[in-house]
C-alpha cells in the first residue's frame, strides 16, 4: 500500500515507480499487440458477406439476325428470408423462328419454343455467401439440366472477394422425325475468380473457367460439304475449354465510370479466341443511368472444321460457330428510376440495344458463293423493382 | 487434366491469400463511397446479362469466365 502513504521510504518509492513503469510498458505493449492483432484480424477477415438485394424483373428480349428471330418474356424474382437466406426463381421463354443459312440450305425453316426455369437459394454464413441453383431448359428435341454451387468470400477487410464455383450439366439430345434417335451430353464447369479493390476509385477482377463436355457434341441436323456434296457432320465426343477474363473499372468523376475487359479462350479443339470490350457508365441527373460500350470478338477455326472438305476424315464439321470469324458492335443501355420511395422500394424502366456485325472468313454462302456475313440486333426491355 | 489445373489455380489463390493475411486494408471503409455507386458494378442486371450471354454463347466458339451463369441448351 505504498501509494497511499504520503511519506514513504526511498526504496519503497523506487519499487513503486519501477512497478508503474513496468505496468505502463506492459500496457503499451498490450495496446500495440491488440492494435496489431486487430489490424491483422481486420485485414484477414471481412466486413461480412451480404445477400443479393430483393428484386423482381420482367423482361422482353429479342435477337434478330442471320435469318433467326428469338424473342420472348423472362421473369426473375428474388426475396430474402431471416436475414441470412435469399430465394430466387426465374423463367425464360425463347420463341424461335429459324431460317438461318444452315437451315435454308439443307432443310426447311421452322418455329419452336424453348422454356427455361431456374431456382436458387443463397445463404450467408459469417463471411461467406453460399449459392445453390438448378436450371432446366426444355425444347422439343433437346433437354438440358444443370446444378451449380458457388461460394463467395470477402477477405482483407472487404478489399478482395474470392469466388469458387462448380456446375454439373446433363443434356438429352433428340431429333425431329427420328423417335429412335437419342444421345446424352455431360458437362462439368469449374470457376475461380478474384475481385480486388485497387484504390478508392478502381476495381479489377480476374476470372478463370474450365468447361469439359462429353457425349454427343454435334447437331443431328447439320451437314458438311465433301467435294461440294452434303453429308452429316461428325464431331469429337469430348471437349475441354479454358477461359481467362481480366476486367478493370474506374470512377473518372462527373458521376461516370469507365471499364475495360479482355478474355482469352482456348480449347482442345484448337479454337483460340479473343474478346475485348470497352464501356462507359454514367448518371445523368437524379434518375437516369446510361451505358455505352463496344464489343469485339475474334476466333480461329477448330482442327476439324472446313468450308468444303476435299477428303473424308474421322471428324468433320461445317459448323460456322467453329470457323474463323469476327463479330463486333456497339451497344447502349438506359435505366430510368420511375418510382422511388427511399428505404422502401424503387422501380426502374430499362432498355438496352446492341448492334452486331458477324463476318466469316472461311464459311461460304452457297447461295452467292461469297464469304457469309450478317448483321444482328439484340434488344432488351425490362422493368425492375428493388424492395 | 483440367480438373487438376483448376485445383492448382484454387490452391495458388488460397496460398496467395493466406500469405497476405498480414496486409492492412489500404482502402479504408470510409473511402469506398465511390465504389458502392451502381456505376461501379461489373453486373447490374442479372436477367439482361443472362440474355446477352446467351446470344453470344450460341453463336461464338468461346465460352466461360464472364461472371454470368446460365443453363445449357441445344440452341447451336
Amino acid at each position: 500500500m505504498c501509494a497511499k502513504v504520503p511519506a514513504v521510504p526511498p526504496a519503497c518509492r523506487g519499487a513503486a515507480v519501477a512497478a508503474i513503469r513496468r505496468l505502463r510498458s506492459l500496457a503499451r505493449f498490450g495496446h500495440r499487440a491488440a492494435g496489431l492483432l486487430g489490424g491483422v484480424l481486420a485485414a484477414a477477415t471481412t466486413k461480412g458477406a451480404e445477400l443479393p438485394e430483393d428484386r423482381a424483373d420482367a423482361m422482353y428480349h429479342l435477337y434478330d439476325g442471320g435469318g433467326v428471330t428469338a424473342s420472348g418474356p423472362a421473369l426473375l424474382i428474388r426475396k430474402s428470408l431471416f436475414d441470412s437466406v435469399s430465394l430466387s426463381g426465374s423463367y425464360y421463354l425463347d420463341m424461335v423462328s429459324n431460317a438461318s443459312i444452315d437451315v435454308v440450305t439443307t432443310a426447311s425453316p421452322y418455329h419452336e419454343k424453348r422454356t427455361e426455369g431456374a431456382v436458387g437459394v443463397d445463404y450467408v454464413y459469417h463471411d461467406s455467401l453460399i449459392s445453390l441453383s438448378g436450371t432446366i431448359s426444355d425444347e422439343p428435341d433437346y433437354t438440358a439440366k444443370s446444378a451449380s454451387l458457388n461460394v463467395s468470400e470477402d477477405v482483407f477487410g472487404g478489399l478482395t472477394t474470392v469466388n469458387l464455383g462448380y456446375t454439373r450439366g446433363w443434356d438429352s439430345v433428340g431429333k425431329y422425325g427420328s423417335p429412335n434417335f437419342s444421345a446424352d451430353v455431360n458437362h462439368w464447369q469449374f470457376r475461380v475468380g478474384v475481385t480486388q479493390v485497387l484504390t478508392p476509385r478502381w476495381l479489377a477482377s480476374l476470372d478463370l473457367e474450365t468447361v469439359s463436355d462429353q457425349g454427343y457434341l454435334g447437331s443431328p441436323y447439320r451437314a458438311v460439304r465433301v467435294f461440294g456434296a452434303f453429308i452429316p457432320e461428325r464431331d469429337p465426343s469430348t471437349r475441354t475449354s479454358h477461359a481467362a477474363t481480366l476486367r478493370a473499372k474506374g470512377d473518372i468523376g462527373w458521376h461516370s465510370a469507365v471499364r475495360a475487359e479482355y478474355r482469352y479462350f482456348w480449347d482442345t479443339w484448337d479454337i483460340r479466341a479473343h474478346t475485348a470490350e470497352l464501356g462507359v457508365t454514367g448518371h445523368v441527373g437524379d434518375r437516369w443511368l446510361l451505358d455505352g460500350y463496344f464489343r469485339y470478338y475474334s476466333q480461329g477455326h477448330a482442327l476439324f472444321y472446313s468450308d468444303n472438305f476435299t477428303n473424308e476424315f474421322t471428324y468433320m464439321s461445317r459448323n460456322r460457330q467453329l470457323s474463323d470469324f469476327t463479330d463486333m458492335g456497339p451497344g447502349v443501355k438506359a435505366s430510368y428510376a420511375a418510382v422511388r420511395v427511399p428505404g422502401r422500394y424503387e422501380v426502374k424502366v430499362n432498355a438496352a440495344y446492341q448492334w452486331l456485325r458477324f463476318q466469316y472468313s472461311d464459311f461460304t454462302d452457297v447461295r452467292t458463293g461469297k464469304p457469309y456475313s450478317f448483321n444482328a440486333n439484340v434488344v432488351e426491355f425490362f422493368v425492375s423493382a428493388t424492395y | 487434366m483440367s480438373v487438376h489445373r483448376v485445383l492448382c489455380a484454387g490452391l495458388m489463390s488460397a496460398a496467395v491469400l493466406l500469405a497476405g493475411c498480414g496486409i492492412q486494408p489500404w482502402v479504408k471503409p470510409y473511402e469506398r463511397e465511390r465504389l458502392a455507386d451502381p456505376i461501379m458494378k461489373f453486373s447490374r442486371d442479372a436477367l439482361a446479362d443472362k440474355h446477352r450471354e446467351h446470344v453470344f454463347d450460341v453463336r461464338e466458339g468461346a465460352r466461360g469466365a464472364t461472371g454470368v451463369q446460365g443453363g445449357g441448351c441445344g440452341c447451336n
